[in-house]
């Protein structure tokens, strides 16, 4: 029965990755593409590509695209609660534990030690989505010797960047309005062939 | 009940606005859920998101489940995560339904290019919101420069990052208390 085979298929998805959406990629792809042949490794690269672009986890967007494309409406719904559950069970177990005992010495002096590692890796998100969007390249290239600032840097996007987070930071706009502001500002720039 | 649709619908409004990955939805929990409502502390989603980058699985369900857990009990789990993926199931039926190449659409692709640049003003905004909060002395700061250099320029697993810094985090308690 394809419904339950996806639900385990994607629950061993979910399963079996750390680290987000887009260290799940490989596995999504050996799993669907190659053991199970749902759909073509032409299509997959489509699929990642879409799941990118819209709203929502990487993983339950592939998850729901892949299930709909196997087996229609059913089969999203299958291959999306399989790839959800096992973090849900997980969590809701740790999170049993988390709230009676984060008052503990030892787990509060656990945690003082992470959070600045957490703040590091959050930051190091924040310059993965720059390097595509308001730089032409890693960052590393920054050591390069041929590095060269006004190549390097995308204008445009700078301003765009600097004024949203003035707006953020200064008037603490919502997120929700900065994303769709930003959004519809992407379009126009493009129309006017600001951008290209 | 009431709390519960609540927690449907601001999971909800947050799946339907995080771009590009479980870092990026940080900003929509800090004013959605500390800032508006006060279902959690700053230091709480920092350690929500430690704990999943720890465990196996998605990072956005993760952090709908502790805090659906912690206002409701499973009941709030389930309402906090549906909420979390409803956007998604809508948005990828109806595109998997009746578009082709859906990606190579012009508005589409700008609209996403010019989303892709504030979600680094927003991390950046959230970041420093998080700072005062847990980075708290200079071997915070330290830790925090290591971290980021670390996964920036060497690709070293975040899992082995975390694991030494909960050490030393016992490790300098224990030093301080030998002080004391």
């Amino acid at each position: 029965m394809i419904y339950i085979k996806l639900l385990l298929t994607f629950f061993k998805i979910g399963l079996f990755s750390f680290g987000g959406g887009y260290a799940m990629i490989p596995m999504i792809e050996r799993e669907i593409v190659e053991a199970n042949g749902w759909i073509d490794s032409k299509e997959f690269v489509d699929i990642i590509a879409i799941s990118e672009m819209t709203p929502g986890p990487i993983a339950v967007n592939s998850a729901t695209y892949v299930g709909y494309k196997a087996a229609g409406l059913f089969g999203g719904l299958f291959a999306t609660v399989g790839v959800i559950l096992p973090s849900l069970i997980l969590i809701l177990i740790i999170s049993h534990f988390f709230f009676k005992f984060k008052e503990h010495p030892k787990v509060k002096s656990i945690f003082n030690g992470i959070r600045p590692v957490i703040a590091g890796l959050i930051f190091g998100a924040a310059v993965f989505v720059a390097e595509t969007s308001i730089f032409n390249g890693e960052l590393s290239s920054l050591l390069s010797s041929k590095f060269n600032p006004l190549q390097y840097i995308n204008w445009t996007s700078l301003l765009i960047f600097g004024a949203t987070f003035f707006c953020l930071w200064k008037y603490k706009w919502h997120p929700i309005l900065v994303i769709a502001l930003s959004g519809t500002v992407g379009v126009i720039l493009f129309y006017l062939g600001l951008v290209n | 009940m009431k709390k519960l649709l609540e927690l449907f619908l601001v999971f909800a409004r947050i799946g339907a606005f995080t771009f590009g990955g479980g870092y990026a939805m940080l900003p929509l929990l800090q004013k959605e859920i500390v800032d508006k409502r006060g279902w959690a502390t700053d230091e709480e989603l920092v350690d929500y998101y430690a704990i999943g980058q720890c465990t196996p699985g998605i990072i956005a369900v993760n952090t709908a489940t502790f805090i659906g857990y912690k206002q409701k009990g499973i009941p709030g789990v389930i309402f906090a995560t549906f909420g979390i993926v409803f956007p998604s199931l809508v948005i990828i039926t109806t595109i998997a339904a009746f578009f082709v190449d859906f990606q190579k659409f012009a508005i589409v692709n700008h609209a996403f290019g010019g989303i892709r640049v504030v979600v680094v003003a927003l991390i950046t905004d959230a970041i420093i919101k998080l700072w005062k909060k847990s980075v708290k002395d200079w071997v915070g700061i330290i830790v925090f420069a290591i971290s980021f250099l670390a996964i920036v320029f060497l690709d070293i697993s975040p899992i082995v990052i975390i694991i030494a810094s909960a050490a030393l985090g016992i490790i300098i308690k224990h030093r301080r208390m030998d002080a004391q």
